[in-house]
């Protein structure tokens, strides 16, 4: 049975003594009735794909729609030549974001995570940091599962579908999950983990689902470095010891909440916000043109 | 949703629902039709329609159909691979009524001459439903193992195809039944537990008031 709550996952964590991510592991052995060996091969296969796709960029390819591709080259190009203001490390992170969500754009092979289109959040942070800090993979993994744990609360509770609740609901899914993923990597307690999960989710809360011509490009792409920037930051908040004020499964709530009462033309269907800009609209009609 | 649909699937992208679902569809369509696909028509209703170009639908549609998986990174140049395999395709803008907004209507015909005609939406996430086929409403998700059996709307049947699973030691999970009208067309859809033996499918084509047997083994190849 999938966790109904951040909380159940701690209690389920301290009475079975066990971390965070470990609680989540026994609940997918438990809930696919599979062998933890087998879990954890699945999770390490996902990793890998997320390696192989962040390696795969081609900042040569564009999307179908020729709105998008090679801003992923740019921003390498620029980190690069030393002189960004969010350092050598968000440098990278912000271009594995904008790399990814272009891959995607672009049909190349990605990991959903939650989905297509906020894939580039998790892999934005746990790449560079897999390879600038050294750690054993066996580490990532169990991030992931944190990640996912996260991530299947929130699809219980409210939802990691655009179309239902909104890009909070993706972007801020995502970003939520990998917050609570760095957390955990840079030794925070469960408490820590789950507080700096809803801190990311609070900063997208309200976040809408406008995407130009209906398709995952603009502003799907940047969004998904945003995203990575705010998981970051969140959790460098929760490994201060700043706790959300709202519980966790509360902010869960909210952006439930939020998302329900959001305009169906700002959910995943091309009609409003940033689509329904004067811009926005002549990229959709020449591309119906192009057709 | 278990952790592998949170984190998952690996899929070409740019869309859960307009990419890897529609791949799905494509796939469960060769399944169904337990044979190669030689011509497709597809029909493409809604949101499909509007945005499956930019989404790559249209590719995913076929690269299903050719029997590719979501994460095959062949899917771009599936329309290249369908002229190399023989499979004529064409598509069309249509308008179905209480339709799913990513909905297809696919006219498929095997290389043996067998044809179906599949009306399949895409769920969000990956995940799909078969809707209707050939004219006949069912609902199944393709997510276990299903056994869709057409026959005559006659007593018996029913009993014939879960005694047969009975002695196979198949469990059923989830089983409907549908009519056009009494006595006429029937259609059963048993979704099970552990595979069907192949020899019992075959055995359940020859009875006599069986117009068609459809298997889909989630994990098997075609």
């Amino acid at each position: 049975m999938a966790f109904g709550s951040l909380k159940v996952i701690l209690e389920t964590a301290e009475q079975k003594k066990v971390p965070f991510w470990e609680a989540v592991l026994l609940d997918d052995m438990n809930e696919r009735n599979v062998k933890r060996e087998e879990s954890l091969k699945q999770m390490e296969r996902l990793w890998h794909a997320m390696l192989e796709a962040a390696a795969a960029y081609d900042g040569k390819l564009r999307s179908n729609s020729g709105l998008v591709g090679g801003d992923g080259q740019k921003m390498e190009e620029y980190v690069k030549r030393g002189d960004t203001l969010c350092g050598p490390f968000v440098g990278k992170v912000l271009t594995g974001a904008l790399q990814m969500g272009e891959s995607n754009a672009c049909m190349k092979r990605i990991v959903a995570a939650p989905t297509a289109g906020s894939c580039g959040v998790l892999p934005a942070v746990l790449v560079p940091y897999f390879q600038e800090r050294g750690i054993q993979e066996q580490r990532i993994l169990e991030a992931l599962y944190t990640a996912a744990g996260i991530g299947q609360v929130i699809a219980l509770r409210a939802s990691i579908s655009g179309a239902a609740g909104g890009c909070q609901a993706e972007i801020g899914s995502a970003s939520a999950m990998a917050a609570g993923a760095l957390v955990q990597l840079q030794g925070g307690d469960s408490e820590q983990i789950i507080h700096g999960a809803a801190i990311a989710l609070k900063n997208l809360l309200g976040l809408v689902c406008d995407p130009v011509a209906g398709l995952v490009e603009i502003p799907c792409v940047k969004r998904n470095a945003a995203g990575a920037v705010i998981a970051l930051s969140a959790a460098d908040l929760a490994l201060a010891g700043i706790r959300s004020r709202i519980s966790p499964d509360q902010v869960i709530d909210a952006m439930k909440e939020v998302g329900d009462r959001m305009d169906e033309s700002l959910r995943e269907t091309g009609r409003g916000g940033l689509a329904a800009t004067e811009d926005g609209r002549e990229f959709a009609a020449r591309l119906r043109q192009s057709v | 949703m278990n952790i592998f649909e949170i984190l998952g699937p690996v899929m070409v992208g740019p869309s859960s629902s307009h990419t890897a679902g529609a791949v799905r569809i494509g796939l469960m369509t060769r399944r169904l039709l337990a044979e190669r696909p030689v011509k497709a028509v597809i029909g493409m209703h809604g949101s499909f329609a509007a945005t499956g170009l930019g989404h790559g639908t249209d590719r995913a549609l076929v690269a299903g159909l050719l029997g590719m998986q979501p994460e095959d990174m062949r899917i771009p140049e599936s329309f290249e691979y369908a002229r190399e395999a023989g499979l004529a395709f064409s598509f069309e803008t249509i308008q179905l009524r209480d339709a799913h907004p990513n909905s297809v209507v696919i006219e498929v015909v095997g290389e043996k001459g067998r044809d179906l005609t599949v009306q399949a939406s895409s769920l969000g996430g990956g995940r799909i439903m078969i809707n209707r086929l050939d004219d006949i409403d069912v609902n199944c998700t393709c997510e276990m193992p299903t056994l869709i059996v057409h026959n005559m709307d006659q007593p018996g049947h029913v009993a014939e195809v879960t005694s047969m699973l009975s002695h196979k030691s198949v469990n059923i999970a989830n089983m409907s039944l549908y009519r056009d009208k009494r006595g006429g067309r029937a259609v059963m859809v048993v979704e099970t537990d552990q595979p069907i033996p192949l020899e019992s499918i075959k055995w359940l084509e020859h009875l006599e008031g069986v117009l068609k047997v459809t298997y889909i083994n989630v994990e098997g190849e075609v």
